[in-house]
Order: C-alpha cells, then sequence, then structure tokens
C-alpha cells in the first residue's frame, strides 16, 4: 500500500492492497475523514480478456475456455454457458441431466459459502486488533488464518461435498460434464449411495460444528428473535452472532438494499429460488431487456453509451488514465444492483432474511446470514436431487449446433447472478458479453456518478486511529465473497 | 529443515483454480501435510491472516534478505502487456506490474514454481488472441523464454519447475513441494516441459476405465456414453502426461470417468488444439493425433482388426449412457 496522502484539500486518501482473502486482486481507494470513509473507488487491477480469447472459436469451446474464467465459480461458469448454448441449439437438458447439473451447481455453491465465511470472512475476528474483546480467545483459536480449528475442519468438510463433483462431473475445478443438454456422465445405484453417503457426512460436520442445530431448523429460521436464540452454545454460528452483536456488524456495509437474482437449480416447476428482483421494499419481476453496462469509468472503449450485453463489446483502452477499473459498471434499468445469497433469499422471500433487512437494511451481518441460511437450504434440496436421479434414464440430450443464433445463459453463481450472452455467426462465436456477480456489486460509478453496491457500503465505515487497511472496509469486502477474477474475466 | 521451508504464493493471470484445488487435498490435509514436511506460507493470497500493507511488509523483508525465500510459487500466466508495460495487472496497492514483483522476488528465490499451465506456459490465459500478451514464467507456450527469460535459473541453480495442470491436481503441488523441501528433487527429475516425472512419465490412458473400450475400439459417438471417446469425442488421454485416471481427483473423479475428453491440460500450448475440443479431427477417418509411440500402420492395422473383434457387449455399451450388456457370468472353473 502507498503511503496515505492527504487529498489535496481535506480527507485522508487510503490505498489498500493487496486485499487478501477474496478471490482475486483488489485494490480500494478510500477518502476518509473525521474517523469514516467519505468516499470509496473499487478498483479490479487484473484484466485478463476472456471475452476476446473467446471471439472467433467454434461456440462449443466456450465450455472449455469459460469455466477458467474463475477457479472459484468454475461450474456456475460451465452452466451459464451450457445454457447459452442449449438456448443456441434450441434443446432442453433431460431429466436426470438437469438434477445432475443441479447438484453440481449446488455443490459448488455450497462448498463457496463454507470457503467464505471459514477461509476468508472469520479469520478477521482472530486478528490481534481484536485481542481486548470477550470472544477473542475463542475466535483466536478456531478461526486464525490457515490454522484454526474451525478453518482446517471446514476445509475437510469441503473437500468431501466435492466427492460430489469427483463422482459426477470428473472433477473439480474445470469440469466439462455439464453440457447444453445435461451430463456426461450417468450415475448407477452404487454413485447414488455414494452420494447420500458424502451428503449425509456433509450434513452431520455442519449440524455439529457450523449450526449447532439440524439444517431444518436453520432452513426454517423466520424471526431474527429465533436466530438470537442460536446464540446458546458452542457452535461457529453461536460465534459469528456473539461477534456480530458485539461488533454491530447489522449496522455495517449497507448499500442500497436493491437486490436482483437470475433465479436458481431449475426444476420441472420453476427455480429452487425464485428469479426476480426486490427494490424500494417490493419484490419485482426482472426484464433482462434492461440490463446495461456502462464503461465511463471503465478502462474501457465505448464510453458514449451504456451497452446491452448482446450489443456489447471489450476493449481495453489501455492508455486510459481516467478509467479507475478494468470493470464495466452493470445497470438495471440504470440502477446499481447488489446481488448474491441475499439478493436470492430476499427475492425468494425467505423471511428471516426479508425480516432483518426490513429492520436495519442489508448489512455485513445479513450477508453472512443469508448465506448461512442458504448452506442449509441447499444442502436439503440436493439430498432429495440425490434420491431423484434416475439411472438407467437418459443423462444427456443431444443438439446441433446452428450456423447462426443468439441466447443468454443466467445462472446463479456462490456470489450472485451470472449471465453469459452468447451471438453466433457463421458458426464461430460472434461475440461473448459475460456480466459475473461481482461485477454488478465492485461496480465503479456509472455515466451519473452513481457508486456502485460495494462503494455505496464503504460510506461511513468507521476507521480506527492509525488504520492504514481499516478493518471495518475488510470486514465489509469480505462481506460480499468478492470474486475478482471473474469481476473483469 | 530445521527452520522451515519458506514459500510465497503470487497470483496474477490465472483464475485462483489451482489454489482452490489445492484446499481439496486430503488424507493428510492441506495443514497437516505442509506442517509435516515443514513447508510454512509467509503469505498466500487466500490463506494468510496479512493484507495490504502488511502483506507487502512480508514481500520487502524478502527482498531485502531478512527473511528467506526457499521457493516462489505462482499461479497465473504473467502478462506482459499493453505494449510490454504489464499493466494489465498491477498488484494491488503497489502501483508496480506483477510481472515486475515476480521478477524481483525470483531473483532472490532459492527456487521457482510454476502452480498450473497459465504460470507454466501461458494457458488459456494466452489463447486465442491472447488480448494481454501472456506467457509463462519460462515458457511461451512450447517455446522457453517467457517472463524470467530462457537462461534463468534461481539460486538452487534449477529452472523454474513446471507443475502444469488446468488445474493442478493438489498431491502435484504438495508432493513437489514436499521433494523440494527434502532436497530431493534435481534436474534430471523433470521432464522435457520441465514438469516433475512423478506426474509426467504417466499418461492419462493408464487406468482409465474406458480401457477395454479403447483395445477393441469400441467408441463412444455422443457425450455421456461409455465408450472409448479417442475416435470421436477428442480424448488425447494416450498422448497426455499426468496421472488423473491412477491417482484420482476428488475422492474417485477424473476426466475419462466423468464422461468427457482429456484434453491434455498439462501440456503447453492444450489451449488451441487447432479443432473443437471434445471432436477428434480425422484424415481418412483416422484420428490425426495417435497414440504416443505407436506408429500409425500399427495403430490402423490393429484398430480394424479390434473392430472385427469387438465382442457385442462392449459394442453396446460404448453407445449407451450405462451398462446394457453385462459380462457374461461363468462358472470360474471353466466348465
Ligand atoms: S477415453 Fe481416452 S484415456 Fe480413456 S481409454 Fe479412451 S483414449 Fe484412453
Ligand atoms: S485427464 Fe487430461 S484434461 Fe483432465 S486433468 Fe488430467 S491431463 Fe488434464
Amino acid at each position: 500500500m502507498r503511503a496515505d496522502e492527504p487529498a489535496a484539500d481535506g480527507p485522508t486518501r487510503l490505498v489498500v492492497g493487496p486485499f487478501n482473502r477474496v478471490e482475486g486482486d483488489l485494490e480500494v481507494r478510500l477518502d476518509v475523514a473525521g474517523g469514516r470513509v467519505e468516499g470509496a473507488f473499487v478498483s479490479s487491477p487484473l484484466f485478463r480478456g476472456f471475452e476476446r480469447i473467446l471471439e472467433g472459436r467454434d461456440p462449443r469451446d466456450a465450455l472449455v475456455i469459460a469455466p477458467r474464467i474463475c477457479g472459484i465459480c468454475s461450474v456456475s461458469q460451465s452452466h451459464a454457458a451450457a445454457l447459452a448454448l442449449a438456448g443456441v441449439e434450441g434443446i432442453v437438458p433431460t431429466a436426470n441431466g438437469r438434477t445432475a447439473t443441479n447438484l453440481l451447481v449446488a455443490t459448488e455453491n455450497v462448498a463457496d459459502h463454507l470457503t467464505h465465511f471459514h477461509v476468508f470472512f472469520m479469520p478477521d475476528f482472530a486478528r490481534a486488533l481484536y485481542a481486548d474483546r470477550p470472544w477473542f480467545s475463542t475466535a483466536e483459536a478456531r478461526f486464525k488464518a490457515a490454522q484454526g480449528t474451525a478453518v482446517r475442519a471446514a476445509l475437510q468438510v469441503r473437500a468431501t461435498l466435492l466427492h460430489v463433483i469427483g463422482l459426477l462431473g470428473g472433477r473439480w475445478p474445470h469440469s466439462l460434464a455439464i453440457q447444453p443438454g445435461g451430463v456426461t456422465r450417468g450415475a448407477d445405484a452404487r454413485d447414488q449411495m455414494r452420494l447420500v453417503a458424502t451428503l449425509g457426512a456433509v450434513r452431520q460436520g455442519l449440524e455439529e460444528r457450523l449450526f449447532g442445530a439440524p439444517l431444518e431448523a436453520i432452513a426454517a429460521l423466520s424471526d431474527p428473535a429465533d436466530l438470537a436464540r442460536l446464540r446458546q452454545g458452542t457452535s461457529d454460528l453461536a460465534l459469528f452472532l456473539a461477534i456480530a452483536e458485539d461488533l454491530e456488524l447489522a449496522g455495517l456495509g449497507r448499500a442500497y438494499d436493491r437486490y436482483l437474482s437470475y433465479g436458481a437449480y431449475p426444476g420441472a416447476d420453476g427455480p429452487l429460488y425464485a428469479r426476480g428482483t426486490f427494490a424500494g421494499g417490493v419484490p419485482g419481476s426482472l426484464d433482462t431487456a434492461l440490463i446495461a453496462e456502462d464503461h465511463t469509468n471503465a478502462r474501457m472503449e465505448g464510453r458514449g453509451r451504456a451497452h446491452h450485453p448482446f450489443d456489447g463489446f471489450t476493449l481495453p483502452d489501455a492508455a486510459d488514465e481516467d478509467g479507475y477499473s478494468w470493470c464495466k459498471a452493470p445497470r438495471l434499468g440504470g440502477a446499481p444492483y447488489e446481488t448474491g445469497a441475499v439478493a436470492r433469499q430476499m427475492v425468494d422471500g425467505q423471511p428471516l432474511v426479508r425480516a432483518l433487512v426490513a429492520a436495519g437494511g442489508g448489512s455485513v451481518f445479513v450477508r453472512v446470514v443469508a448465506r448461512l441460511v442458504e448452506t442449509a437450504r441447499t444442502l436439503i434440496a440436493m439430498e432429495q436431487w440425490v434420491r431423484a436421479l434416475e439411472p438407467g434414464a437418459p443423462w444427456c440430450a443431444q443438439g446441433t449446433m446452428p450456423r447462426e443464433g443468439r441466447a443468454a445463459g443466467l445462472t446463479e453463481a456462490a456470489r450472485g447472478a451470472l449471465g453469459h450472452w452468447l451471438r453466433v455467426v457463421d458458426g464461430r462465436i460472434a461475440s461473448y458479453q459475460i456480466i459475473a456477480p461481482t461485477t454488478w456489486n465492485f461496480s465503479p460509478r456509472d455515466q451519473a456518478g452513481v457508486p456502485g453496491p460495494l462503494e455505496a457500503a464503504l460510506v461511513g465505515a468507521p476507521v480506527r486511529q492509525g488504520e492504514t487497511t481499516p478493518v471495518s472496509v475488510q470486514h465489509i469486502v469480505r462481506s460480499f465473497d468478492p470474486c475478482m477474477v471473474c469481476t473483469v474475466h | 529443515m530445521a527452520d522451515g521451508f519458506n514459500i510465497l504464493w503470487v497470483q496474477s493471470g490465472g483464475c485462483g483454480g489451482c489454489t482452490m484445488s489445492l484446499l481439496c487435498a486430503e488424507a493428510p490435509d492441506l495443514a497437516a501435510t505442509l506442517s509435516s514436511a515443514g513447508i510454512r506460507m509467509l503469505w498466500h493470497p487466500t490463506l494468510s491472516e496479512e493484507t495490504g500493507a502488511e502483506a507487502l511488509a512480508v514481500f520487502d523483508r524478502i527482498l531485502t534478505g531478512a527473511v528467506r525465500l526457499d521457493a516462489l510459487c505462482v499461479e497465473g500466466a504473467m502478462l506482459r502487456g499493453p505494449n510490454n508495460t504489464g499493466r494489465f495487472h498491477i498488484l494491488a496497492g503497489t502501483g508496480v506490474p506483477t510481472i515486475e514483483w515476480v521478477r524481483r522476488l525470483a531473483a532472490c528465490a532459492e527456487h521457482v514454481v510454476a502452480v498450473g499451465t497459465c504460470a507454466a506456459y501461458g494457458g488459456v490465459t494466452a489463447a486465442g488472441v491472447n488480448p494481454t500478451d501472456a506467457c509463462g514464467l519460462q515458457y511461451d507456450g512450447r517455446h522457453e523464454g517467457g517472463a524470467l527469460g530462457a537462461a534463468f535459473r534461481s539460486r538452487s541453480g534449477l529452472p523454474v519447475i513446471n507443475v502444469a495442470g488446468c488445474p493442478t491436481h493438489p498431491n502435484w503441488i504438495t508432493e513437489t513441494l514436499m521433494l523440494l523441501a527434502a532436497g530431493l528433487l534435481r534436474a534430471e527429475d523433470l521432464d522435457t516441459y520441465r514438469r516433475p516425472r512423478f506426474y509426467a512419465d504417466h499418461l492419462v490412458h493408464h487406468g482409465c476405465p474406458r480401457n477395454e473400450f479403447y483395445e477393441y475400439k469400441a467408441s463412444a459417438v455422443k457425450l455421456s456414453d461409455l465408450g472409448c471417446m479417442m475416435e470421436h469425442l477428442g480424448c488425447v488421454g494416450t498422448q497426455a502426461h499426468a496421472d488423473c485416471n491412477t491417482r484420482l481427483w476428488n475422492g474417485e473423479g477424473s476426466c475419462t470417468r466423468g464422461g468427457y475428453a482429456c484434453i491434455n491440460c498439462t501440456a503447453p500450448e492444450f489451449e488451441e488444439p487447432g479443432h473443437a475440443f471434445l471432436e477428434t479431427p480425422k484424415l481418412a477417418g483416422i484420428p490425426i493425433g495417435l497414440p504416443t509411440d505407436m506408429p500409425k500402420a500399427w495403430f490402423v492395422a490393429l484398430s480394424s482388426l479390434a473392430k472385427a473383434a469387438t465382442p457385442e457387449r462392449l459394442r453396446r455399451n460404448a453407445v449407451s449412457d450405462h451398462v446394457v450388456t453385462p459380462p457374461a457370468v461363468r462358472d470360474p472353473r471353466g466348465r
């Protein structure tokens, strides 16, 4: 980090980075005055250009290239690509294929939630600066980075959970199993029982250590008072609730309380988690025609107007010095939206998450709670999906790629709404535009100067005397579970 | 080894997947594996406590020699663009391109380890038009050179060690680091592309459950079929250097066990096969890429013989997504 320099007149400017325990590289510029953040500028300093890499290829190759955008949500990237290809081919996956795909995507999402809580987020509370807090010694023993007992135990549960992908999808990350028509590997009766055993072990691990309660009890939480009762006991959740109360995490990191979700885990009767928006205190439907990316503060050509992804392009403007990020600014109907577990649960109407946001807005606290509730809900659904697999019935429908066509593939990664917009011309990829969840959350300012959700959430964050990398800023940033490699691809 | 084997881990133009794969290490888990070998992370972007200024202080202590750096692990390609400025990846908080940080740190390192195919050869980040002018640490695709130059040798005298794979298997990394920490990895333990031979001297084809189908050229024709994927679905397991089917992934997986082709992700330039990945290019009906070490005439002769002799069971199962014809049950005494 560069020495803090006073900005020309007034606030002190801090440049914070490299930001670790997030996926990828992140820099945050803060204007600080009177012990609070006054303005924040979020920058993604790594550009690889996957959208350009995809152009000109055989469309089917998107299934190899696009997952490699990201090692933490490669299955979600793969799913979005498969959906886009399926849209162009005009095929629907088999029932087994859809169920197995849901299992693969859900496995990665739950693994991500566990990684986030134990490896990325909680270790901050085991840092020496909290040594005077009553919960510190417990937090240190359990959550010290890389060494804490809970961190190590969670990594073991995660490794076990990822056996689901080993079995159904070959390996993780960068599986090629998800295809437009389903999946490449059919499970037999033995596989089905291995999956039951694997998910059973994961359930047991989480109920014993993370939740201290049955998954069903977590999934059914509806009232903040029920949640407060889980403070009793020695679970990781109880520890988090104690810390959150002491540090008032419910008052930290509120953005716009405006949410969007593409809907997750398609089923015969619609998705497990609904598609839609939640803004101004009310749910609404989602019109993806209103999505556009603004390049004003991105180091990208095409600043004149915002682009719908079917009409977008990614041409870095290397000479540019005004833009402060490689990240474009996605907007829905011109407004920034937050996405992620909290958005999915808000849109889906999960009562606890709705109640918490209604009471104090979407905060660091609510983002973490939403992920935990979602973890329980998703695992329960996964157990049902495993039983719904039908060995012997078809796994993968076959399609043919037409010479021309376009389609969007919209899915939910752990950190939120992920969309791929594909145009095929003359049998080749003519354009491939991607909006990743963190692109929404960590967007720079747009043409109207409106900050992205994280930039907004950081305003007001307390900065302690002498802090160069304010810990409150770290909590807020990590509460979004950002994936910076996805952000600008 | 008394005071430990110090690692610094840096990420650049990659996807973080090699780190995510590393966290899948099990039996024993990552922490136990590393600590029992005396391996210590000075800093790792995913695992460490230090962020921002504290993290940069670790870099500083290495550069000034206050802390010994036994291995610099780099994940992700080196981005030379735009126009050789390296500005497509500035290390956050420093204003300095990551490629420059890597050059400085590599000069202090006893060993330099490229983790994954991007860091080794450029990988998928260098695919297509290669918008960022990406390359590997000591290779640019198949050619020596890369960010550190062909002549580079770390303090130990070894070139960059390429733990290639997209991503790498967790054990490929841990075993490489353990060998280095134990002083047991020599130049001759690396193959032509400087991959550790303990995994690169195997072929993916070894131990593939589709071997019986391969023998009879009973081929899968569509994804989800059980047959061998070499003839129609792009599998290059007979040429790919890795032990994926004898050392499994995530419990019991591998690409071919998952029902899709091996695309040779441990090799330089795997990202540009010159055809669709899951399609086998053919000349006069014969796959162009034939098994390593096999004369073409032999392959052609053997496959037509094998095809003529394919048992009905394999012929039918090869094109089905589950076993439709089980092996016959015979009295083991042969009566
Ligand atoms: S599918 Fe690939 S690795 Fe398996 S037997 Fe066939 S050629 Fe070998
Ligand atoms: S089977 Fe082939 S493509 Fe798959 S991980 Fe191994 S080397 Fe890579």
